[in-house]
This record gives C-alpha cells, sequence and structure tokens, in this order.
C-alpha cells in the first residue's frame, strides 16, 4: 500500500516536471519575450540590459530551474499584454472561476446521481424514458451551443436572468464572492447550468448502469427479503455499492468541469481564468498561458491522485488486494 | 471471339463481386436500420453540399464585388426593403447570404474535421502499431505519453497546441496558416485512441500463427506491421474514426467559436455561429440559427453513423 502511493506520488511529480519542461520552452523558444516587452522604439541597451535582468543570457538548465522555483512559488513572470504580474492578475480571476465549478459541481454530483437512482429504479416508467431521452441531445449538443441556447431563452426572450458578467461582487478578505448578493446569484445560474450539464448527464447515464447492475444482485433480493424498506435497500445497499466507478469518473470530471470553464467563460463574458487563457492564445501572452497550462497540470495530476488514492478509502477488497500484490 | 471469351470471365467476376457486397451481413445491417439509412444519406448530402458550394451556392460570399450592402440584415424568405432581393435563410450585416455562408462554412468544418482526424489516425496508426509490435521501450515511452495527454481534455491540448502555433508564425501568415495549425492541434489531441486501440489489437495479432509464418519466411518487422497485421486490426479503427469524425467537427466549431479556430475570412460553422451570437440580443435570430443547426444536423448524423458502426462490426453486441 506504502509503496504504491510512493510510486503514484512519484509518476505524478514526472508528469510536472514534464509539463513544466513544455510551459517553460514556450516561454524560452516561442517569440521573444524581449522583443513582446520592449515595443517598437528600443535600443542596443534597452535589449542587453532586459535581457540581463530577465536572466536570459543564462544557460539552459539553469533558467528551466529558476523556471520551476519561482513557478513553485507562485512567480510566473509579467503578462506581455497587461504588463502586470502574472500571479496577481490569476489570483484576482480565480474566485470566479472557482465559484462557477464549484456550484456547476454541486448541481452535476447531486442532480446527476438524484436522476441515476430515479431513472434506475423506475426502469421502465415513461419519467425516466423521457429523461434518458433528453439527456441523449445533451450529450450531444456542444457546450457553448447550450450556453446561446440558454441565453436566448431566459435573457433575450424571458429576460429574467443576466446574460454576462458575475452581477455584484462583494470582497471577503481579498476573496470577490458573487454568493452574497441577489444579482451575484443570478449571474451564477446560466452559466453554471451551462457548465454542469453534461458532466451530470454523464453522471446520471453511469449511475443508472450502475445501479441497474446492483440492483440484479442476491444480496438485494435478500435484503428486499429480510423485508427492509424500499428506500433502505436502494440507498443504503445499491447505492453504496456503487459508488466507487462514480467517485473515479467523478473526480476526473472536477478536471474537465475547470477545463470546460473556458468555453462557458466566453459565452457569458465570465471574468474568470478561463476568459484570461483564451484571450491569452489571441494575443500570445506567453506568460499566461505558461502560468494556466502549470496551475491546470497542478489541479489534474492532484485530482488523479486523490481519485486513486480514494479507491483504498472506499472499498476494503481494493486494500487487501493491492497488499497482497506487493 | 478471342476477345469477347476474355472479357466474359471478368464481367462475371465483378457481378458476383457486386452481388457479395449487396449479400453481405454488413450491407444487411445496414438496409435494416432507418438510423443508420437516415444519417449516412444526410451526411452524404452535407459533404456533396461542401464539394459543390461553389455550384450550388447562390452567391460567393468572399467577393466583396459581389456584396451590397443595402442588402444587410434581409430577414430569411422575405423581399429585402430597398433592393427587393429575396434570400432564403437571410443574410448577416454585410448583406451576405446565409445559405452560402454556410455552405462554405460546412466545406471548411469538414475539411478540417476530416484532415483531422486522418492525421490523428495516422499518426495514432503507426504509433500503436510500433508499441504493440516493438514492446519494452519503445512501448514505455509511447503508452506513458499518451496516458499522460489522456490526464488532460482534447480540446485543452487543442488549444494550448494552437495557441503555440500562433506564437511560431510570423504574423502576416497566421490567417493563412489558422487552417492548417488547426487540423495539427485537433489531430494532436487525438491520436491516443487510435495509438491504444491499435496497440492492443497488435498484443493480440502478433502472436498469432500467420505472423510467426511471416516472420519464418524471413519478411522484416516494416512489412509485417504494415501488410500482415495493420489490415487484421483496421475494424475498430474505423468505427473511432467515425466517433472522432463528430468529435472533431465540434472541437473545431468550439475552437473557432472561441476565437482560437478559422479566422474571419475562412469562416467554418463555429466562425459563423461566433459572428451570429454577436446578433442575438438585436432580434436577427437567423445569423446564428441556420448555421447552428447545421453543425448540430452534421454532428449528430456523423455520430450515429458512428454509434451503428460500432454495433454492426462487433457481433456480441448483436
Amino acid at each position: 500500500m506504502l509503496a504504491y502511493v510512493i510510486q503514484r506520488v512519484f509518476q505524478s511529480a514526472i508528469v510536472l516536471l514534464v509539463v513544466g519542461l513544455v510551459a517553460f520552452s514556450m516561454f524560452r523558444f516561442v517569440g521573444d519575450p524581449v522583443d513582446n516587452m520592449l515595443g517598437q522604439e528600443r535600443t542596443q541597451a534597452d535589449i542587453e540590459r532586459l535581457r540581463t535582468t530577465l536572466g536570459l543570457d543564462q544557460p539552459f538548465p539553469v533558467q528551466y530551474y529558476k523556471f520551476l522555483t519561482n513557478a513553485a512559488q507562485g512567480n510566473f513572470g509579467v503578462s506581455y499584454r497587461q504588463g502586470r504580474p502574472v500571479s496577481d492578475i490569476l489570483m484576482e480571476r480565480a474566485p470566479a472561476t472557482l465559484e462557477l465549478a464549484a456550484v456547476s459541481g454541486f448541481l452535476a454530483i447531486t442532480i446527476g446521481i438524484g436522476l441515476g437512482v430515479f431513472t434506475a429504479i423506475r426502469r421502465n416508467g415513461f419519467a425516466a424514458n423521457a429523461i434518458m431521452s433528453i439527456s441523449l441531445i445533451g450529450v450531444s449538443l456542444p457546450t457553448f451551443l447550450i450556453g446561446i441556447l440558454l441565453i436566448y431563452l431566459f435573457s433575450v426572450e424571458l429576460g429574467w436572468l443576466p446574460s454576462f458578467g458575475r452581477g455584484e461582487t462583494v470582497d471577503v478578505g481579498g476573496w470577490s464572492t458573487g454568493f452574497l448578493t441577489s444579482s451575484g446569484l443570478q449571474a451564477l445560474i446560466l452559466p453554471s447550468i451551462t457548465l454542469g450539464l453534461y458532466q451530470m448527464t454523464l453522471i446520471m447515464r453511469l449511475v443508472r448502469s450502475e445501479m441497474l447492475e446492483v440492483l440484479r444482485q442476491d444480496y438485494i433480493r435478500f435484503a428486499r427479503a429480510r423485508g427492509l424498506r424500499e428506500r433502505a435497500v436502494n440507498f443504503r445497499h445499491a447505492l453504496k455499492n456503487t459508488l466507487v466507478p462514480v467517485i473515479t469518473v467523478t473526480g476526473l470530471q472536477l478536471g474537465s468541469i475547470i477545463a470546460f470553464a473556458i468555453i462557458t467563460e466566453t459565452v457569458f463574458q465570465w471574468p474568470g481564468v478561463g476568459l484570461l487563457f483564451i484571450n491569452a492564445i489571441q494575443f500570445v501572452d506567453i506568460p499566461v498561458m505558461a502560468a494556466y497550462l502549470m496551475l491546470i497540470s497542478v489541479m489534474f495530476v492532484g485530482i488523479n491522485l486523490i481519485v486513486d488514492l480514494l479507491y483504498f478509502a472506499i472499498d476494503p477488497r481494493l486494500r487487501a488486494d493491492r497488499t497482497a500484490a506487493h | 471471339m478471342a476477345e469477347l471469351s476474355s472479357q466474359t470471365p471478368e464481367k462475371v467476376v465483378e457481378r458476383s463481386r457486386l452481388r457479395v457486397a449487396i449479400d453481405s451481413d454488413f450491407a444487411w445491417q445496414f438496409r435494416k436500420s432507418p438510423v443508420a439509412i437516415v444519417s449516412a444519406v444526410v451526411v452524404t448530402i452535407m459533404v456533396l453540399a461542401a464539394i459543390f458550394a461553389p455550384l450550388i451556392a447562390p452567391y460567393d460570399p468572399f467577393d466583396p464585388g459581389s456584396l451590397n450592402l443595402m442588402n444587410g440584415f434581409s430577414r430569411p424568405m422575405t423581399p429585402n426593403a430597398f433592393t427587393q432581393e429575396v434570400f432564403w435563410l437571410g443574410t448577416d450585416d454585410q448583406g451576405r447570404d446565409v445559405f452560402s455562408t454556410i455552405l462554405y462554412g460546412m466545406r471548411i468544418s469538414l475539411f478540417v474535421g476530416a484532415a483531422a482526424v486522418l492525421f490523428a489516425m495516422v499518426l495514432g496508426i503507426t504509433l500503436g502499431l510500433l508499441a504493440g509490435y516493438a514492446g519494452g521501450w519503445t512501448e514505455t515511452i509511447i503508452m506513458r505519453v499518451a496516458d499522460v495527454q489522456l490526464t488532460f481534455p482534447a480540446i485543452l491540448v487543442a488549444m494550448l497546441i494552437f495557441g503555440i502555433a500562433k506564437g511560431i508564425t510570423p504574423v502576416e501568415y497566421r490567417d493563412q496558416m489558422a487552417i492548417w495549425v488547426l487540423i495539427i492541434a485537433i489531430g494532436l489531441s487525438d491520436w491516443v485512441q487510435f495509438a491504444r486501440v491499435v496497440r492492443g489489437a497488435t498484443l493480440v495479432e502478433k502472436n498469432k500463427e500467420y505472423v510467426q509464418a511471416a516472420r519464418l519466411i524471413g519478411r522484416g518487422s516494416g512489412a509485417i506491421m504494415l501488410r500482415h497485421i495493420l489490415p487484421n486490426v483496421l475494424s475498430p479503427v474505423l468505427v473511432i474514426a467515425t466517433i472522432s469524425l463528430a468529435l472533431a467537427i465540434i472541437a473545431e466549431a468550439t475552437l473557432s467559436f472561441l476565437g482560437v479556430g478559422a479566422p474571419p475570412t475562412q469562416p467554418s460553422l463555429g466562425t459563423l455561429i461566433r459572428i451570429g451570437q454577436g446578433f442575438l440580443f438585436s432580434g436577427e435570430w437567423w445569423i446564428l440559427l441556420f448555421p447552428a443547426l447545421t453543425l448540430l444536423t452534421l454532428a449528430l448524423s456523423v455520430n450515429l453513423l458512428g454509434d451503428w458502426l460500432r454495433d454492426a462490426l462487433n457481433p456480441r453486441l448483436r
């Protein structure tokens, strides 16, 4: 068990080092940072001075090492476009994305599991079949079209909800939150549905198929024979045993939610990290791109690691298998 | 006489081949599935419309000389207030016929999607064959890279490659190169699927007797991989390629919608939707709706076709 954990942590560290190398190479070889920062009217002396202050005159491994130590301390340099430290910009934008992702994730998990259990129990009911058919459309619609559709319905036609931005935000100790104002909460509704819908349908379909599998098992029949109430059978005995694959997929999907936030944030002009990244790509703002890449890979690798380790916590059988194998 | 007698057997062979194709299990599966027939017809019509867009389109939306600004914002099927011209699906703000821009846009969407899948397929098959057949270090490195890439969503990888490529290409070539950069970005984000499937199938095939026989008579590794193993691992590849095509079309549309894909000078369906979104609030719904519907129809039919193909080629699922 310990050997497995160490091995997984080691693997994750290597992945991060490689991603760091990619991010650093972007810095070093894509465009000339000095060119980008100085503009048209510059002298040779200006160029030399900036080269030295940026450390570009030093050998490659030294620069890579410096980049890694700086990145580990959250220092990604200065944005070419905004002329401010990237870490400041990221800190400013992060709350918007994290709040959006948290609400979407919550919606996806609660509604997804709820509907999944419902459609599995009422397998041939009209409502369950309708939900399944609708979810098929949800899977094949691209995210940005769902967003546009929602904006058209609820903002343009009905005028109920705002179509862009975060509404009013309140600053709580450096964290600007939209949870505390009514306009902030209203602004959250459409983007979080757009972002969470795909994950919701995915979780729902997974829970449904796992539940159908489990409900066929002998111990469920036995639980029924013991005269347990239907609710206890469904939720205590059946749902609990479907959770291993559900947690895996949910965990991995949390990463996707952050990634797909790029699309949702663009549709709704949500001032988060994703919108920042897209603008950075459009203007080839390398420091912002590299910082985003590093940030998101730390998150993905971290989530993967946690999901892998969570298996042990949930399923005691795995623990026994692993220790026996080693 | 001699000529006649030599021609007849050939004809017989050809005819029987056609009969074999019609009578085959695959064709029977196809005839039996209405969903497959409808989606195949839809895809065929759309592909033909895209190929012959210059012949079908009533206007050339990219010839500035043919545009009349007075025609701007014409509603679908109603005569324009100034020029009395009628446009089936209306016009955009520049007076471009929406139907024509959709035809040309579909052309770019399909081209980028197909080329990206082809690129991903060639790359994935090559690396998958190598990994499966060679084993050892080659396999470890290729599959490790694949695993790492699989942790990140494909769309994110494509965006990143697009961003880097944009940084490398000189400013004056960016718009011209954008389509090719898109193809490479989407292709590179999608090769893993192919490599994994081909490697898995190769691992199974390489221990079979025909491969051993080929090795025994002294055929080289390259020839064994390409001539003997490859034909036997192609049917799952075909299924993935079809489903990948739908994903690639959507990925291209998404990237173009985000403004990191096809440039406004060569608009794909995604670019058209991006442009149309700006007019949603002022009530010109047709500029957005028709490209969006086209994209949906295209992606959905390719997807359904892929689903059917997967079921038809896998006897276990029947």
